[in-house]
């Protein structure tokens, strides 16, 4: 039996529950190790007239204090523009900016020091809301903007239209490990940096900017994260640069590892939407006109707000084809944390808008939205052409969603919902159902590489190293698993190994859902090139051709004879035939022009859907997901245990952001929900009660491993289907039944507010 | 008793004795950073990421009672005399415990930082489940309701915990743990270590000297609040003189007419023995905070910490309970919302200790209810907590009793609202009256929990909710259901 397809356990699930699984933190402190922390702005945007350090220093336990002058390098860790500085350097941009660094003996002394820092500011005018930032023409990078047809000639002629305004707010992380890095010099002026990031090769460099050392001086390991979710892509540089500063200078390890409080201040989070929309369709909600302009709140700088506003634009028209469609994008420069990446980058926020509009349009019509989204689900053969210019091959909502609604009972459970509204004054119940289609691929061509090591040996044990980042998505057993099957070996011969700069080199971030498509089919290679080199001895050995060389079951059956896997492995070695391999792959097929914001950006398209089913106590906003069908497309599952946890965790943080997730900023620009305490991500009892999960049958038609599909990010749009069920409860709450909730996150103010306005 | 100088407590079966270490200093750094027992994570320093779950054993009579805690904001000498268990301890008889074979088994973990806490929260459960057979679904995600995880949305976790039960069963006998304990040095510990003081008195006597004799010390109760002072502010806790090992705090009785519950008794044991007079208040038991803060915080400590979001001090208003004072010179007997006389300000003297809390019981004529709302259903703070006490005869309110949480700068009764409903009838016409009422009692702030205008409306739409479950005039059968977290499934 293949190691592959199998729901086998995460190749750490033993560790995590023995707590035996190391993280940054876990991992013994070399002699001398220094502790490091991170003084901060306490202005959204001022100019620094005095940085008196003085009592800093004086602290008990301090060796050192760092500011941006104290940067050899280049004090800068944005990962494409350069207008991100590690420390901030004579203006600052927002309350939480790191302004200084304390480097001391202790974790706690440097902590405690860290507050002692007194700073004088020149206030400057401040901008904290993307529509304020927008209405001043304030952006990090120039709008961007895709046309296709002539909406505006359609929106006129349209028999029916409607137009409005939308909100959405951002959504932190929460990864539960936070960000760290703990870096020790070594001989010859290298560095061994251990980051809890997603992007080893980004940290390299910009410790290699920061200190001007040539990358062969810098080594970054990464063995695991305690989650990431986007937001240990670029924002894990910040640390990186710091504590690099404070590893040269002092000669001896450092190590950063900020407080959730000062983590959840510094960071950037997904990006808060505005958006502005008009809309036109005809009798059947067929949409015939789209407008929309897509505010996103970058936050100080660009970070990575250019991509995350291209996948926006690429994913507003989600699962529907929309004819003539114009789209603004604008990345607002506020003074708040950066925004960076989240799962789903930008595709969440512009698919969130479509489905709004479609939730409206079917209102407007007395039209069940069902069956509205279905008369503008992209075609087969025809109206399947994306606004970007790609063509939509391998669509599966058309049956993916029957199946579904079959499965939910749909249509006899919106009946009973219907007659309990009825029934009830104060609980109003809603349901809903969404769609996703989502486009897998890096939007930047040359991203979309990845590289392998395979080493097998001489007892048949086989290590496997990638360029991927393990965290917590099972990205490493995927890939063992891949390995495993390509050897005909059992997984437990199988282990994975830290990613390292120093064995794969010049790697991506593990990011865009992209990381076991990637590194999975260059473990493949690498695994192929030693069976086929395996086959050949055999061939030679015992008689047959090397194409029929079969390997399977931790056996190698060659002609009439059939010996264990270590054996042909250990008479291979004495044969002198190389038993590790590299491998490689690039994804074919991509293009994309950044400027007409055309091409064949995506592989392909994963899909799925969900319906959900809500109850909402008119009197409080309070609210209780009852229930909660997923179905989604994972092609032909590398690991289904392994999918079916992406598929629900993913669902469950989008409902997350879209309901108990707020975000709040003070009228001084000061984040004021910046610890858990405060921040409510989901909880044990958000779990429906009534949770079904399937993966929808079938393989991918492009050429993945093992036909298998991208599951990292897609599912996240499942959960918008909490959303619009409490949508939907809330119009159902309305004396005239109309959609009046335009603000997301659903918090039960905001949901009371509807209700009554 | 004689005193005792150092720190002593069980870990993992293994005795530990500690001096000199800063008596501020977490139970979690001590794991993590002097006895490298990494299992436990830290994931908010603040007890609400539940990640360092931990296990503690107290003694209960003969037997060694278990409860979750929450590392992070322990302080260690609060450990002295107890037995701690940390993940480490579960794989002791070398194959994994059922617990985390279960949480293999479903899938459980993704990332696997938030995982070992939730293994301690499981096998907590675990152990105080196994005679019974198992658990439920409900009673379940209660006991996770501290824990959170980022990655799974929880299914599988919740899969795991009924299928620990269904694995061949392993007990650990905790009999040996509790005879150790005995024999751990007792009495009163007076710790010091470089600047650092802390005091645990074993007699009310002690308790109420140490006070007198050192007014700029802090009284540490559960810690769940003061701790942070230590993890998040770098504040100096002058020293800290800790009340729980106090025998007179611990007395809970039950008399015809009132329950009386020490200061130091746990949220956990003290909402067990109301929530027998009041089940009614078993939904807000199971909202406040989660299981080890609820099992580290005392209904004393949440009294005495003056909060005006505070959950316990609405209800105890409402229903006209007392607290009992205490100082070197004797005792006296407030009515609780007399004890809050502003923002953190309390009539309670610098040497004054608060000794216990009078619980008046249920009487024929009493509807009585409260809830909180927050933006999520666990551990969440409240935006507004209300309770609602009305004695009625014949239909007609005798006393009415209004109290709220998270509308002024204390928790504090509604006047307004009660004139308007004292002596009338329970009625469409009162409600309508007493809600209008609440509007000028009123002015509360806004923040990132919620805005003035919503904590009003929920202010007057929880008193709604109370009249359509209890009003003269209301027909019991014609909502089918009032409550979105308790809709019957078959409702589904």
């Amino acid at each position: 039996m293949s190691a592959a397809r199998q729901p086998l356990p995460h190749e750490s699930a033993h560790l995590h529950v023995a707590g035996e699984a190391t993280y940054i933190d876990d991992i013994p402190e070399s002699r001398g190790t220094l502790h490091c922390a991170i003084g901060m702005s306490t202005e959204a945007h001022a100019l620094i007239q005095t940085l008196d350090l003085d009592a800093v220093r004086a602290a008990p336990g301090v060796v050192l204090v760092i500011t941006a002058e104290d940067i050899p390098g280049v004090n800068d860790c944005g990962p494409i523009l350069h207008d991100d500085p590690i420390l901030a350097d004579g203006e600052v941009h927002y309350v939480g900016q790191p302004v200084f660094a304390v480097i001391a003996e202790s974790r706690e002394q440097a902590r405690a020091a860290a507050r002692l820092g007194k700073i004088s500011y020149k206030p400057l005018p401040a901008l904290l809301t993307p529509r304020q930032a927008h209405a001043a023409g304030a952006y990090v990078i120039d709008p961007m903007s895709l046309t296709r047809g002539e909406p505006d000639k359609a929106l006129s002629a349209a028999p029916h239209s409607l137009s409005g305004q939308f909100d959405v707010g951002g959504q932190e992380q929460f990864y539960l490990e936070g960000q760290i890095c703990y870096i020790i010099p070594k001989e010859d002026d290298g560095f061994h940096v251990y980051s809890s990031t997603q992007h080893p090769t980004e940290m390299q460099h910009v410790v290699c900017h920061a200190l001007n050392l040539s990358q062969h001086q810098v080594t970054v390991e990464m063995r695991r994260m305690g989650g990431g979710f986007g937001g240990k892509e670029s924002q894990s540089a910040i640390f990186c640069g710091i504590a690099a500063v404070a590893a040269a200078k002092t000669g001896r390890p450092v190590k950063l590892r900020p407080d959730r409080d000062d983590d959840m201040l510094i960071t950037g989070k997904r990006h808060g939407f505005a958006y502005d929309y008009e809309v036109g369709f005809d009798d059947e909600g067929r949409i015939l006109a789209a407008k929309i302009d897509m505010i996103a709140n970058a936050g100080f700088s660009a970070d990575l707000s250019g991509p995350v506003a291209t996948r926006a634009i690429c994913h507003f028209d989600n699962a529907y084809y929309l004819e003539n469609v114009a789209i603004n994008a604008y990345c607002a420069r506020t003074n708040t944390q950066s925004n960076t990446a989240f799962r789903g980058f930008g595709g969440p926020q512009g698919a969130l808008a479509i489905e709004l509009i479609i939730e409206d349009i079917a209102r407007t019509l007395g039209k069940d939205p069902v069956d509205v989204r279905a008369v503008n689900y992209y075609g087969k053969q025809d109206r399947n052409v994306t606004p970007y210019g790609q063509v939509v091959k391998d669509n599966l909502l058309h049956e993916l969603l029957p199946e579904l609604l079959d499965s939910s009972d749909y249509s006899a459970r919106r009946k009973a919902i219907a007659d309990f509204n009825a029934g009830n004054s104060v609980l109003k119940k809603g349901l809903a159902v969404t769609p996703v289609k989502f486009g897998i691929s890096f939007n930047v061509k040359h991203f979309n590489q990845a590289g392998a090591l395979v080493h097998v040996y001489t007892d048949g044990s086989v290590l496997v190293n990638h360029g991927g980042a393990e965290m917590g998505q099972g990205l490493n057993t995927k890939v063992a698993q891949v390995v495993a099957h390509e050897l005909g070996i059992s997984l437990s011969r199988v282990r994975a190994s830290a990613a390292d700069t120093s064995k794969v080199a010049n790697t991506s971030a593990t990011a865009a859902s992209t990381g076991s498509d990637l590194n999975g089919k260059a473990a493949e290679d690498a695994a192929r090139q030693i069976r086929v080199r395996l086959a050949e001895l055999a061939a030679e050995l015992y008689d047959c051709k090397a194409a029929d060389v079969v390997f399977a079951d931790d056996k190698v059956t060659a002609g009439s004879t059939q010996i264990p896997f270590s054996e042909l492995v250990a008479t291979a070695y004495t044969h002198r035939v190389q038993l590790w391999s590299d491998g490689f792959y690039k994804t074919p097929g991509l293009s994309w022009d950044k400027d007409t914001l055309t091409g064949n950006p995506f592989y392909y398209f994963a899909y799925g859907a969900a319906v959900s089913e809500v109850v909402l106590d008119t009197l409080t906003g309070e609210w209780k997901l009852l229930r909660a069908d997923l179905l989604h497309d994972a092609g032909n599952s590398i690991n289904p245990a392994i999918d079916i946890g992406q598929i629900e965790g993913g669902y469950i943080q989008g409902m997350g952001w879209l309901t108990t997730e707020e975000l709040c900023w003070n009228d001084k620009g000061l984040l004021t929900t910046h610890a858990p305490s405060t921040y409510k991500i989901p909880a044990s009892n958000d779990c429906p009660p009534v949770f079904n999960t399937s993966l929808f049958k079938g393989e991918n038609p492009a050429d993945t491993v093992l036909k298998s599909k991208a599951v990292g990010e897609p599912p996240l749009l499942l959960g918008f289907s909490v959303y619009f069920a409490l949508r939907d409860a809330v119009a159902n709450a309305r004396a005239d039944n109309s959609h009046a909730l335009y603000v997301a996150p659903a918090s039960c103010e905001a949901m009371l507010n509807a209700i009554a306005k | 008793m004689p005193t005792t100088t150092d720190i002593s407590f069980l870990l993992n079966d293994e005795p530990q004795q500690v001096s000199q270490l800063a008596p501020t200093l977490t139970l979690l750094r001590y794991l993590r950073e002097h006895l490298d027992l990494t299992g436990t994570k830290e994931g908010c320093a603040e007890g609400d990421c539940g990640a360092c779950t931990v296990v503690v054993g107290e003694k209960d009579g003969d037997r060694l009672a278990l409860k979750t805690l929450n590392a992070c904001i322990a302080y260690l000498p609060t450990l002295h005399g107890k037995a701690v268990y940390t993940v480490e301890y579960l794989r002791r008889n070398g194959g994994a415990h059922p617990v985390q074979q279960a949480m293999v088994d479903c899938h459980a973990s993704q990332c696997g930082f938030c995982t070992p806490g939730f293994v301690m929260s499981l096998w907590h459960h675990y152990e105080t489940r196994i005679d019974q057979g198992g658990t439920d679904r409900a009673e379940l995600a209660n006991a996770l309701a501290g824990n959170l995880c980022r990655c799974t949305g929880y299914r599988p976790i919740l899969d795991a915990g009924e299928q620990m039960f269904k694995l061949p069963p392993v007990r650990f006998d905790f009999a040996p743990a509790r005879k150790r304990l005995d024999s751990l040095p007792g009495g009163s510990l007076h710790y010091e270590a470089g600047a650092g003081r802390f005091y645990a008195p074993d007699s009310l006597d002690e308790l109420l000297q140490l006070r007198r004799q050192m007014p700029d010390s802090t009284l540490l109760a559960g810690g769940t609040d003061i701790g942070l002072r230590t993890t998040k502010q770098f504040r100096d806790t002058g020293p800290l003189i800790y009340t729980l090992n106090v025998p007179e705090l611990h007395e809970l009785t039950v008399d015809d007419d009132v329950l009386r519950i020490g200061a130091a008794v746990s949220l956990t044991d003290a909402y067990k023995a109301v929530c027998k007079d009041y089940p009614q208040l078993a939904e807000l038991r199971d909202r406040f905070a989660s299981p080890p803060i609820r099992n580290a915080g005392t209904l004393g400590g949440n009294l005495a910490n003056g909060s005006p979001i505070g959950d316990s001090a609405p209800w105890l208003i409402a229903l006209g309970a007392q607290v009992v004072l205490s100082n070197a010179d004797g005792d006296r007997t407030i009515a609780l919302e007399d004890l809050y006389t502003g923002y953190m300000q309390q009539s309670r003297k610098d040497d004054e200790i608060l000794r216990s809390v009078i619980i008046p019981r249920p009487v024929p004529g009493l509807q009585f209810h409260c809830w909180k709302v927050s933006k999520r259903y666990d551990s969440d703070i409240s935006a507004v907590c209300g309770a609602f006490a009305l004695q009625l005869e014949d239909g007609k309110i005798n006393k009415a009793r209004v109290a709220f949480g998270g509308m002024a700068a204390t928790c504090a009764r509604a006047g307004g609202c009660e004139a308007a409903l004292n002596g009338k009838p329970w009625n469409k016409t009162t409600l309508a009256a007493a809600m209008t009422a609440l509007d000028s009692d009123f002015s509360p702030l806004s923040d990132m929990r919620a805005s003035a205008a919503y904590r009003q409306t929920l202010a007057r739409n929880l008193l709604q909710r109370f009249y359509l479950l209890s009003g003269s005039d209301i027909n019991p059968a014609g909502e089918q259901s009032l409550r979105a977290f308790t809709l019957p499934e078959n409702t589904l």
